[in-house]
This record gives C-alpha cells, sequence and structure tokens, in this order.
C-alpha cells in the first residue's frame, strides 16, 4: 500500500476515536442554555426531550474503551505499520503453499518466528506431537496395520481429511472409490497406498469415445460388451459388435478388459463401479468420458501422517 | 404533554397504510420460511426433493424478505409516518411517494421468484442479480429524495432525533448497496462482482454488517425515538445523549465490517481496526437503550397494563443484549470460538426477533388503529398473547443456538492427546440436533403471533369506523 493509503487510514480511525472523545467531552458539559432536567422546549408531535446530562457510568466506560482503543491500536498495529509488538496471524503477502513454507524458513532463520501465530502454534504442535508420529512412522504399514492404537489414529487423520469424498466408513460414493474392499485402482499393496495419498493420483483419464465409436450405435455396443464382462445379460448381437470394438478399449483395459493398475484403468469384470454400473451410466462414461482426481496430501499431512493413514486404509482391506 | 393540531396538515397516509399492511404480511411470510428452512435442518426431506425448495435457495429467501420486505418496509412505513408527524408538513416528492411503495413491493417479489429460481449473486444479503439490483438503487434514490424534500420543507425549526437516525440509515444503505453490488453483467440473469479475492470480502461485509448497523440498528432507533415516548407518552429522558450516541454510533459503525473476517486472508491491521472499532461501539449502541428506557421513568406502571408498551420496551432489552454481544464477538479470541458456530446465528435472531421485529411488532399495534380511524386495535388482548408467544418463540431460539454454537466451538477445538481433533464435523452435526428441535419450536411460535397478528390487523381495519374505542384507565 502507497503511504498515501497509509496516511489516510490513520487519519480516518484516529480522527473517528479523537472525535468520538471530543464529542463526549463537549456533551458532559451543559451547553444547551436549558437547566438540567427540564425540557428542551421544543415540542415533536408532542414529543419532547430532556436536558438530563450523560448517566456518569455510562460516559466513563465509553472513554476507557477510546482510551483502551489507542493503546489497543499501538500494540498491534494500523495502517501498514505492524504496532509495538509486532504480531501477525500469519506470513503474508503469499501467493502459494511454496512461498509461505519458504517465508517460514526464512522468519525462523531470522529468530522471529515467534512473532507469527501461525508459525508459532504450528510449531509447538510439531515439538509436542511430533514424536508420536515420528514413532509410528518408523514402522512398517504392515506392521501398524495390526495396532489397535495406531489405527485410531490414522481412522482420526482418515475421518477429518480423506471422508469427506470417500465416507465416514471408507465406502465411497459415486467417483469415489471404496477403500474397504479389494479392488485397486493403482494397487492396494501398503506401497501403492501410501504413493497414492502421498503423490495422488491423476489417471489419464477415460477419452470421450463417441466420435471414435462412430457414434451412438458405437457407444451402444461397447456398453453392452462391456456389460456382459461381469457375467450379466445383454442383447448378443449387441455384444458381438461391441466385442469388436473394444480392441479401442483394450490398450488400458486389457484384452480381458481386468484393466491396468499402472494406468489406474478399472477392472470391467468385477461388477465394481466406480461411477455406477446401469446401462445409462456406462454408456454416459463410454460416450463423455470420466476424469478423477485424488489429491496430493504430502504438503497437507506430512509423511508421518500419511504413513499412519496408509496403515488404516490398508487395513480396512485385510481380513 | 401537548397533544398537536394534526387536523391543519394534509398528511400523505395513503403509503403509510399501504407499508404498514405489508410489513404484517411480509412479516408472516418471512418467517413462516424461517420455520421451513428450521425443520429441514432437521428433516432434510422437507424440501421434496424439488431444488427450488432446498435450503440453499430458501435460506436466502429467507433472509431477504425478512430484512428487506418485513423490516424494510416497517421502516418505511414508519419514516414516513414519523417525518411527517415530526415536521408537521405531508411528504415531498408527490407521484414518486407511490413510486417508492410499488417499486419497492417490486423488488420484493422479484426476490421471492429469482431466488427460489436459484438466481444469485452469491453475496450474502445481496443475493439479488444486477436488474433487481437496478431498481433497488432506483427505489432507495426515490426514498432519499421523499425523505429530505419533507425535511426541508419542515414546519418545525428543529430535526428530530428519530430523523436524524431514518436520514442516516437511507443515506448509508443507498451508498452501501451501490457500492457492494457493482458488477458486470454477463447475461440477462448473472453478473460478476468487479471486486476480486480478499476486496470482495471486505467490501462484501462492510455493506452486510452495515446493513445491520444502519438498516437494522439506526433504523430502527428512528423508530424507537418516536414510539416508545409517544406510547409512554413521556418525554425523552436525554437531548444530549441522542447526540453523543447518534454520531458516535453513525462514525464507528462503519468500521466494524472486517470482524467477519477475523483469521482470513485480511490483512491483520485491518481485522485489528475492526475489532476495534467494535468494542469502542459498544456504549455508543448501549446510548440508544438507556435513552429509550430511561423515557419510561414514573411510567413504568404503564407496562402492567400495555402490552404494546411491553413490546417496546423488551424490545430495548433484546437491543442492549445483542450490541453487547456483538463487540464481545468481534474480540478476536472470542470469535476464533465463536466464528462459523450457531452462536452467530442466535446472536443475530437476538437482534433480528428481539430488537427488529419487537420494535416494529410495537410501532405497528400503534400505528394501525390510528391509520384505519380507531381508538385502539381490534383485541388487546391477542396483542398480549402475541406479546408472550413471541418472547418466549425469541427465548427458545437464541438460547438454544447460544447452546449449539458454543458445543459446536468447543467441539470442533477438542484435541486427542495426539493433537488429532476428537470430533468428526458430522459428529458436532449430530450433538445440534436437538436445539435445531428447540428453535424450530420457538419458530414456530414467533410464527403462530405473527399470523395473530394479522388477524387481529384485519378485524381492526374492517371494523365499523370509529367502533373501536381506547380503552380507558381505571
Amino acid at each position: 500500500m502507497s503511504s498515501f493509503w497509509n496516511i489516510w487510514i490513520w487519519v480516518l480511525t484516529l480522527g473517528s476515536l479523537v472525535g468520538c472523545f471530543l464529542l463526549l467531552r463537549w456533551c458532559l458539559n451543559d451547553h444547551t442554555g436549558v437547566k438540567e432536567g427540564e425540557s428542551m422546549g421544543h415540542s415533536f408531535d408532542g414529543i419532547e426531550e430532556l436536558n438530563n446530562p450523560l448517566p456518569k457510568w455510562w460516559s466513563t466506560f465509553f472513554l476507557c474503551t477510546i482510551v483502551w482503543a489507542f493503546g489497543y491500536l499501538s500494540l498491534y498495529g494500523l495502517g501498514g505499520w505492524g504496532g509495538l509488538l509486532g504480531w501477525k496471524s500469519s506470513n503474508q503477502g503469499i501467493l502459494s503453499l511454496a512461498e509461505s513454507k519458504a517465508k517460514t524458513v526464512a522468519s525462523l532463520a531470522e529468530g522471529s518466528a515467534f512473532l507469527v501465530q501461525y508459525d508459532r502454534e504450528m510449531a509447538q504442535a510439531d515439538a509436542k506431537y511430533g514424536p508420536i508420529f515420528a514413532a509410528y512412522a518408523a514402522r512398517s504399514i504392515e506392521d501398524l496395520a495390526t495396532d489397535e492404537q495406531a489405527l485410531k489414529v490414522g481412522q482420526r487423520i482418515f475421518i477429518q481429511n480423506c471422508s469427506q469424498c470417500h465416507g465416514s466408513d471408507a465406502h465411497g460414493t459415486t467417483g469415489f472409490p471404496n477403500l474397504a474392499d479389494k479392488d485397486w485402482l493403482y494397487g492396494g499393496s501398503p506401497q501403492a497406498i501410501k504413493e497414492s495419498i502421498m503423490n495422488g493420483r491423476k489417471s489419464s483419464g477415460m477419452m470421450a469415445w463417441l466420435g471414435a465409436l462412430g457414434g451412438e450405435q458405437g457407444v451402444k455396443e461397447v456398453a453392452a460388451y462391456v456389460i456382459s464382462l461381469s457375467g450379466r445379460s445383454v442383447d448378443p448381437e449387441l455384444a458381438k459388435a461391441g466385442q469388436g470394438k473394444f480392441a479401442l478399449c483394450a490398450g488400458c483395459h486389457g484384452t480381458e478388459g481386468k484393466g491396468n493398475i499402472a494406468l489406474g484403468a478399472p477392472n470391467l469384470t468385477d461388477n465394481i463401479w466406480l461411477y455406477g454400473g446401469s446401462k445409462r451410466v456406462i454408456e454416459e462414461s463410454i460416450r463423455n468420458g470420466r476424469a478423477g482426481v485424488m489429491p496430493a496430501w504430502k504438503d497437507i499431512l506430512g509423511e508421518e501422517k500419511v504413513h499412519l493413514v496408509s496403515a488404516y486404509v490398508y487395513s480396512l482391506s485385510q481380513d | 404533554m401537548t397533544t398537536s393540531n394534526t387536523s391543519a396538515v394534509d398528511y400523505n397516509f395513503d403509503v403509510v397504510r399501504q407499508f404498514t399492511v405489508m410489513t404484517v404480511i411480509w412479516g408472516i411470510f418471512g418467517t413462516l420460511v424461517g420455520v421451513l428452512i428450521a425443520a429441514q435442518l432437521i428433516w432434510p426431506a422437507l424440501n421434496f426433493d424439488t431444488p427450488w425448495l432446498t435450503y440453499s435457495r430458501l435460506r436466502p429467501l429467507h433472509t431477504n424478505v425478512v430484512i428487506f420486505a418485513f423490516g424494510t418496509s416497517a421502516l418505511f412505513a414508519t419514516s414516513y409516518y414519523v417525518v411527517q408527524r415530526t415536521c408537521q408538513t405531508r411528504l415531498f416528492g408527490g407521484k414518486l411517494v407511490a413510486f417508492t411503495f410499488w417499486g419497492w413491493q417490486a423488488v420484493i417479489v422479484a426476490a421471492v421468484i429469482t431466488l427460489p429460481l436459484g438466481y444469485t449473486s452469491s453475496k450474502e444479503y445481496a443475493e439479488m442479480e444486477w436488474p433487481i439490483d437496478i431498481l433497488l438503487a432506483v427505489v432507495w434514490i426515490s426514498y432519499a429524495i421523499v425523505f429530505f424534500g419533507t425535511l426541508v420543507k419542515r414546519k418545525v425549526s428543529h430535526i428530530y432525533v428519530a430523523n436524524w437516525f431514518f436520514g442516516a440509515f437511507i443515506l448509508v444503505i443507498m451508498v452501501l448497496h451501490i457500492g457492494n453490488s457493482m458488477a458486470i453483467p454477463i447475461s440477462a440473469m448473472k453478473s460478476y462482482s468487479i471486486y476480486s479475492g480478499a476486496i470482495d470480502a471486505m467490501m462484501q461485509w462492510w455493506y452486510g454488517h452495515n446493513a445491520v448497523g444502519f438498516l437494522l440498528t439506526a433504523g430502527f432507533l428512528g423508530m424507537m425515538y418516536y414510539f416508545v415516548p409517544k406510547q409512554a407518552e413521556r418525554p425523552v429522558y436525554s437531548y444530549r445523549l441522542s447526540i453523543v450516541h447518534f454520531w458516535a454510533l453513525i462514525s464507528l459503525y462503519i468500521w466494524a465490517g472486517p470482524h467477519h473476517l477475523h483469521y482470513t486472508a485480511l490483512p491483520d491491521w485491518v481485522q485489528t481496526v475492526g475489532m476495534t472499532m467494535s468494542i469502542v461501539l459498544f456504549l455508543p449502541s448501549w446510548g440508544g437503550m438507556i435513552n429509550g428506557i430511561m423515557t419510561l421513568s414514573g411510567a413504568w406502571h404503564k407496562l402492567r397494563t400495555d402490552p404494546i408498551l411491553r413490546f417496546l420496551i423488551v424490545s430495548l432489552s433484546f437491543y442492549g443484549m445483542s450490541t453487547f454481544e456483538g463487540p464481545m464477538m468481534a474480540i478476536k479470541s472470542v470469535n476464533a470460538l465463536s466464528h462459523y458456530t450457531d452462536w452467530t446465528i442466535g446472536h443475530v435472531h437476538s437482534g433480528a426477533l428481539g430488537w427488529v421485529a419487537m420494535i416494529s411488532i410495537g410501532a405497528m399495534y400503534h400505528l394501525i388503529p390510528i391509520l384505519f380511524n380507531q381508538g385502539r386495535m381490534y383485541s388487546i388482548r391477542m396483542i398480549n398473547v402475541h406479546f408472550w408467544l413471541h418472547t418466549s418463540g425469541v427465548i427458545l431460539y437464541i438460547v438454544a443456538m447460544w447452546i449449539s454454537g458454543v458445543m459446536q466451538g468447543l467441539m470442533w477445538r477438542a484435541v486427542n492427546t495426539d493433537g488429532t481433533l476428537t470430533y468428526s464435523f458430522v459428529e458436532s452435526l449430530t450433538a445440534s440436533y436437538p436445539f435445531y428441535f428447540i428453535r424450530f419450536i420457538g419458530g414456530v411460535l414467533v410464527v403462530s403471533g405473527f399470523i395473530l397478528m394479522g388477524y387481529n390487523m384485519l378485524k381492526t381495519i374492517y371494523a365499523k369506523d370509529g367502533s373501536l374505542q381506547p380503552v380507558e384507565e381505571t
């Protein structure tokens, strides 16, 4: 902010407070020319006004708040000036997470991190809780998956961060995978799960096939074939035609439609459907394609907590 | 007390009558929608799987109707009445006066249609889309012309304190509405704000909080300054107090907006100024309450027999309560607990149902007999029943929201020994259900009171001219 606007703010803010103070002082004395307690002498539709003094407790209290205001503003700052305490709620002028982290490191180096409330509270929390998570992180995911206490902590982190999409019971919903079954888009090994959470997953996407399949008829045929893969009955003529065109799909989903965890291409033969398994929805998936994103959590939770959540998620599909 | 000779001036009471009747009708409608959405929070199926009955669309409808249809109609009615009576002159503006009535109703009807259809600018309390915003601005400027024109041609030397407050309310709301609603239209019913990011948020809450400050506080203080002394038949307690608290209130309120944005991307010093001014504002706010309640000195016994006065005085108690609560919630560390919880909803309703609605209801009960040539309302008993329905409804409402709000705030910040949060959001929601039910019951009581008021009003309007005689005090 330019110094003009800072001065503008200073003048308006302090002017308002000083104005209130002067007004109060002026009205504490009687300038009306009317005896106290008597009518001001004007009547509005029969309403008169008395010249009573301001209640003493009220004017004293008002005065105190004005004095307090000057004190508070000097401690916490105003319009471009940081105040005597130099307090900040968080690092300001930040445009990205990376910048924020850099600024925190920089201010730590300057020894001033404790003026930034967010940094201070985070540092305190890290000091207090860090060892707990460090201890868990030193153990393998398989090991943690059998430790009831570890799973409890992992579940809490899951509930607060993951349940919004995957559900409180981790059973997922349309577009968001069920994590409690044995069907994995990107693999269900501890390492694969941790990798999914750490760095997120952005599928290359299910393409829109309407054009390549030569229009609606092609979509219908391929959908019929796909439905037949999980053993459901379909119009055999359509499915046969679809099977011919499935070569286009095999690149990702495999010739048998069993999917490919390297690409995140779903298995089409198990009757588990991420976006729904009705004929209408499957046709829609083929016609317009699908794209799902799992965000990366390594910068939000940090590796130690991701490790623990991975153990919780892994435990859900272990019998 | 001198009684003024009103027969000498040909007042324009037509527009006052129109706004008065609409105040009651919109009061019933607005609170009914409120009760419906309160019920939806307990029984979500009540949206009947229709998009236009979902909570997200009806909630802005509720707020717009109670603030702009009910509250503002009451302000139109009383400001037009008070400015004429205290200036001893007919409203200025000729046909412009009728335009403000029909124009304002058109704004409301447009909101009632477009909000459930999903047209929204998504700015809280300013959801109406740009064509309606423009109409609103035109009507509001006309209102200012009528009001200030009447002040200019007044027949008395001084301007009564009620008119200071009405004047400040009209001017500032004009500036706020036009400032905050600046947008670039991209189609007939969609526009985007010209502000972005933190500036947009700051503009929005500069508007939002001063809609509270100048519409719901200053405007209704204007109402209070006429109807309380009139109904109590007592002089206003302190002229000097009214000067200090008026100027202090309007100069400080305009700064308070940033307390809605504590711990956000707003610069720290802006939050600091918002909190500071909100706290200094506490005493000037109470100045109005003191002046109103002390006006009753020597007339306290009237509360025993006059339910209208009871409405007016209890409204001032709620006013005092919420203007204490507001500055307290503006303190950063208190706000860290209260923000985003039901405590805020409770605070708003202690102001809206306690202060705004009760002072308006009292003023309407005072006005209706005068406007329709009667000595009193059709039934004083019904006013009394309305008073108790409304008061108990409001108390149930705000106490339920206080408990659930503080509970939510505490649940959200509770941590386990490992630093993870103790409760998920859903758990805090489940814990709130009993209080949502109490709130719903409170709302039902308030609506019942409003319906009773509507009936009482109709019976008064349709009674034979002059057939309802005032009850003599024994």
